[in-house]
């Protein structure tokens, strides 16, 4: 007979903050915000994410991530799903991921989209992350992948990533 | 038809408008003028076809007899694909897809917002994802509008002639039928027709700032909703479910 899991939701959750984005490797998927519901049922267990933009493929890369891990655990079931709402926004991301985005050359989003100025529709004013400085200037509104813009400092001349706020 | 079999239409009819006009975006991957606007239409691709992929899922869950988005858009036919006419025009030149996209995201923009308040909970919540997106997309082709129609000369014809070609689609987005009457009553779909005004206002202001003048004819194609489409979808659909329907169970 098999052993019977006694993992916890909470050891899980400690295993999931282990699994990187395959898109920004220096923050996790907990950190980002995309998982957002852990239920263990005998064997079984159901995890629900949200994805960042609908169409990342990065979504795919951590639905195998986290199925390989819980297997590992001993899961005989994974159930991914979907939650669509409430949609994932940039405010979840902490104040520590924030800083690990800007350390990795990753502008962070500006705020909140409580903001004046997100409400609003205007441009942020975003600042670079290798010489701080907010002479900065948005080369082009899609970036490398479907959350970021692509940016460049008017001072240092370093083009870089700015993570949209949505 | 009972209430699973309208919804399930109801969730064709947006997953394939999504997937269609998904594909467009995508056939202009490498092709793009600049680097910088072939990465964005492949980016605003991508988010369709994420769009697309939660209304196909869903669309299945309903039907209930466990097909998967991809078997919901690899096997079909032509006559069996609901989308928006506006979606499958060729990409012509840029003026072209930036005027069909113009008045597509302009739409969806406001679908999105009513849907939000949807009481189906799943269709709200792909409501609110979408309203984020469609910000952007909506965004990126009425910049170019002005762009290119209050641009050069030869830039303003091109952008005026696109006006033109795409217009007789634009009433299609606005159809009703049984269906969505059905759906907008009980508060799950959207009553499309009261968007138009919205939608016209949108149309007006960007055409305006862009120098662009709006078509007189008012003559609009009809036929997506019962599977009749233009002769571009089905060449369209030839070259996007070859791969899937000689090799059923290629996995990559």
């Amino acid at each position: 007979m098999k052993e019977p899991i006694t993992i916890t939701e909470l050891e899980v959750w400690k295993v999931l903050e282990q699994i990187p984005d395959p898109e920004i490797p220096v923050i996790s998927i907990t950190e980002l915000g995309v998982v957002r519901d852990v239920k263990i049922e005998g064997s079984a267990i159901a995890i629900k994410i949200t994805p960042t933009y609908s169409g990342c493929p990065a979504t795919n890369v951590f639905e195998q991530d986290i199925k390989t891990e819980m297997e590992k655990l001993g899961f005989e079931q994974v159930n991914i799903s979907f939650q669509y709402s409430p949609a994932w926004t940039t405010d979840w991301l902490s104040e520590e991921a924030r800083e690990k985005l800007r350390d990795f050359g990753i502008a962070p989003p500006e705020g909140t989209t409580k903001d004046k100025k997100f409400l609003l529709g205007e441009d942020p004013t975003v600042k670079c992350p290798q010489c701080k400085s907010t002479n900065t200037v948005m080369t082009s509104q899609f970036g490398s992948t479907a959350c970021k813009s692509l940016y460049k400092c008017q001072d240092c001349l370093e083009p870089f990533d700015y993570f949209k706020c949505i | 038809m009972t209430a699973q079999e309208i919804l399930f239409q109801y969730c064709l009819r947006m997953g394939d408008t999504h997937n269609v006009l998904a594909h467009r975006m995508g056939e202009w991957c490498t092709n793009g003028h600049i680097l910088e606007e072939d990465i964005a239409m492949t980016n605003i691709a991508l988010d369709h076809i994420g769009t697309s992929r939660a209304w196909l899922i869903y669309g299945g869950d309903v039907e209930g007899k466990g097909r998967t988005e991809d078997d919901l858009a690899f096997h079909r036919d032509e006559r069996s694909y609901f989308n928006m006419l506006i979606t499958e025009l060729p990409n012509g030149n840029f003026a072209d897809t930036i005027a069909r996209n113009f008045m597509f995201d302009a739409f969806a923009l406001l679908y999105y917002s009513e849907l939000a308040n949807s009481s189906d909970e799943t269709l709200a919540g792909i409501a609110q994802k979408a309203i984020k997106e469609a910000k952007y997309h909506l965004k990126h082709s009425s910049n170019w509008m002005v762009r290119l129609g209050d641009g050069t000369e030869e830039s303003h014809q091109k952008m005026q002639i696109a006006i033109n070609e795409v217009w007789r689609f634009t009433g299609n987005m606005f159809e009703m039928d049984d269906i969505d009457q059905n759906l907008a009553d009980a508060g799950i779909g959207v009553d499309c027709e009261k968007l138009k005004d919205a939608w016209m206002s949108t149309i007006v202001n960007t055409l305006k700032d862009a120098t662009l003048t709006i078509p007189e004819n008012n003559y609009m194609l009809t036929g997506s909703k019962k599977g009749v489409h233009t002769e571009a979808l089905g060449h369209m659909l030839a070259e996007m479910q070859s791969l899937a329907r000689a090799y059923p169970d290629a996995k990559w």
